[in-house]
């Protein structure tokens, strides 16, 4: 619970230690100190694309190097759009563009696609069945400036959404994959994005990108985790932990939300013995695991318990991005501890 | 640039005023179908569908998706009736489709669809969007180097709407010169008259702002909407273009116009053929014929 704003910080008034982390920049990397990461994925691989493909656009709501598109415009000036911070008519614009036969890459931030041009992404887009590419940076808990920065509910706003494809990406290794093979896909798409410097985690795994796909990144006896976007590396390094405890806990990853890989999920979870936690970069509400226990339901298949790990359904709190991802149970090491409480 | 030989239709034999009557025909035979509905906007507007569509744009009525043909996108979606009643004119629908208006299976809707209807280039109704789309076919028709004009359509009451500012400005930012917006400012939306809802007048000074070139005209003045659509299409400067149009709810028949509340009318049954009645009579009358 946040504390009155009419009280002095904690650690002011002797109840607490020293200062806490300061906020993280509005876009902070996520990567760990010390872990691999590789530059602008989506930005380099959108512009290596575009060689071979002279119908792609990029257009932009004055968030181009906030979204990596600026690797794109340099690389294809005459071939991106600054749309300014007008998310409206970016997403009509695309539309247009569309129709004229191009590619759009339409990119600006989760919260603004999901909130604020929802009517025109459903109506304008989907609701005509053409080929966007929407493309959204800060999904989830993934900056430190609060609720008008951090799009906790762009999943379920989006899931219900027909025609629209839903894509949350692990890693650098993902995003450059993805790039070209939601080019490939026909339709609209939502792709959440991490920026800057991006980890690469699933390149070891020799993971390949397949739109509608769920894979298993590792195999477990006693823990099936079932992860999207960047919770999928949070459950790797979970996994490591929880070894160490002699709890066998494998990952089967998930980075096409919609429409969802029923038949893998079902297979996985179907094997029995196994506990069932569903952890995602969301709302537990309206996510992947609602949509997940809502598939096993449908279908009888009853796992060894069924657990969610995602973002409480509130407005979360401003600060740093590991003090916020412990706070609300995200990070590697509480999730860890939730699934040894769980066991 | 693109001159008026262009049109196919420019040298047809039928003329314009008779072309907005069989349009408003169309529309009011469509309108009987229902009992209700938005017949008096169908009306007013008819001079506007006539002049575009069988003076200023080039379309192929066998050929609806064209490439080289004008794009008209009706944001308004409740407008359908008087663009299906146009399309029907120009021969891109079938006119013994019209008994199916707003019936289950109709490829005529009550809101107009871009999958329902062959001419209909987008879905309309979420009120705002026409604007914003037609700068991406605006932008996308100058990256093909077409010569084609994307056109919209769209009312008084959009103007409350934030979008068609948003894409109003990014238009002119962006200089799209094959971008033609047509405003119908009939005065009145679902709750009154449009002026008292939202004041958005002075409206030719706010497009001049924005980067338009503006002009205003007598929405049911045909020569008038000729000058001007000609004007629109052969200006020189690198702006966008917006024709606004005065128009007068139901025009053409009286006691319609008369009514106050006219955003969604209802005609009892017998005043439909009475209603067809007066408007041929007022055409005869301006035609000079003796009915």
């Amino acid at each position: 619970m946040r504390r009155s704003k009419y009280e002095r910080p904690a650690h002011l008034t002797g109840e607490s230690g020293g200062p806490r982390l300061t906020t993280s920049a509005m876009i902070a990397s996520l990567a760990a100190p010390g872990q691999r990461t590789q530059s602008a994925p989506f930005g380099h691989a959108l512009a290596a694309l575009a060689h071979e493909r002279p119908e792609i656009v990029g257009l932009s709501a004055d968030l181009a190097k906030y979204t990596d598109l600026h690797i794109f415009a340099k690389e294809h000036p005459d071939r991106f759009y600054q749309m300014g911070m007008a998310e409206q008519v970016l997403m009509s614009a695309a539309a247009g563009l569309a129709r004229e036969g191009f590619l759009p890459f339409a990119t600006t931030y989760a919260v603004f696609a999901a909130r604020r041009a929802y009517d025109f992404i459903c109506m304008a887009i989907a609701e005509e069945g053409l080929n966007v590419k929407i493309v959204c940076a800060l999904p989830g808990l993934t900056t430190g400036y609060g609720p008008s920065h951090q799009a906790t509910e762009d999943i379920a706003i989006f899931r219900g959404l027909p025609n629209l494809t839903i894509i949350d990406p692990c890693d650098a290794h993902e995003i450059t994959q993805a790039v070209p093979a939601i080019a490939a896909h026909p339709g609209a798409v939502y792709m959440r994005l991490l920026r800057g410097n991006v980890p690469l985690v699933l390149d070891e795994y020799g993971y390949t990108f397949e739109v509608g796909k769920a894979k298993t990144i590792r195999d477990g006896r006693d823990v099936l985790i079932i992860s999207s976007g960047l919770m999928t590396m949070r459950a790797l390094e979970a996994a490591d932990a929880l070894k160490a405890d002699g709890i066998d806990a494998g990952v089967l990853h998930v980075a096409t939300i919609k429409p969802l890989d029923e038949a893998t999920i079902l297979r996985e979870a179907g094997r029995g013995g196994r506990l069932v936690v569903v952890a995602e970069n969301h709302t537990v509400v309206g996510g992947l695991g609602e949509a997940v226990a809502a598939t096993l339901l449908r279908n009888g298949t009853v796992p060894h318990g069924f657990r969610q790990i995602g973002l409480p359904d509130a407005f979360l709190d401003a600060g740093a991005l590991p003090t916020l991802h412990d706070r609300y149970g995200i990070s590697t090491s509480a999730m860890a501890g939730s699934i040894r409480a769980w066991l | 640039m693109q001159t008026a030989h262009d049109s196919p239709r420019a040298g047809s034999n039928v003329s314009l005023p008779e072309r907005a009557y069989r349009i408003r025909r169309n529309a009011l035979r469509m309108g009987e179908v229902q009992g209700q509905g938005y017949i008096a906007q169908a009306l007013g507007v008819a001079d506007v569908l006539a002049v575009s569509y069988f003076h200023a744009m080039r379309f192929r009525p066998d050929d609806p998706e064209w490439e080289e043909r004008d794009r008209f996108l009706l944001s308004i979606g409740h407008y359908a009736i008087a663009l299906y009643a146009a399309l029907i004119e120009a021969g891109i629908l079938p006119e013994d489709e019209l008994e199916t208006y707003g019936c289950d299976d109709s490829r005529l809707p009550m809101s107009g669809m871009a999958a329902y209807t062959p001419g209909m280039e987008i879905t309309g109704g979420s009120l705002g969007h026409g604007l914003g789309i037609a700068v991406g076919i605006g932008l996308g028709l100058k990256r093909k180097g077409s010569r084609s004009f994307v056109y919209n359509l769209f009312s008084d009451g959009e103007l409350d709407e934030g979008s068609t500012w948003e894409a109003a400005l990014s238009a002119g930012s962006h200089r799209l010169d094959n971008l033609i917006g047509i405003v119908d400012v009939n005065g009145m939306q679902a709750d009154g008259p449009s002026l008292g809802i939202l004041n958005f007048e002075p409206l030719g000074a706010k497009f001049e702002a924005f980067g338009w070139f503006v002009q205003r005209v007598d929405g049911n003045d045909i020569p008038a909407l000729v000058a001007a659509f000609d004007a629109a299409r052969n200006h020189a400067e690198a702006r966008p273009r917006i024709i606004i149009c005065d128009t007068t709810m139901g025009k053409g028949v009286p006691f319609l116009e008369a009514r106050e509340r006219n955003h969604f009318l209802r005609v009892e049954a017998d005043e439909w053929q009475q209603a067809l009645k007066v408007l041929a009579e007022g055409r005869d009358a301006s035609e000079g014929r003796t009915p």
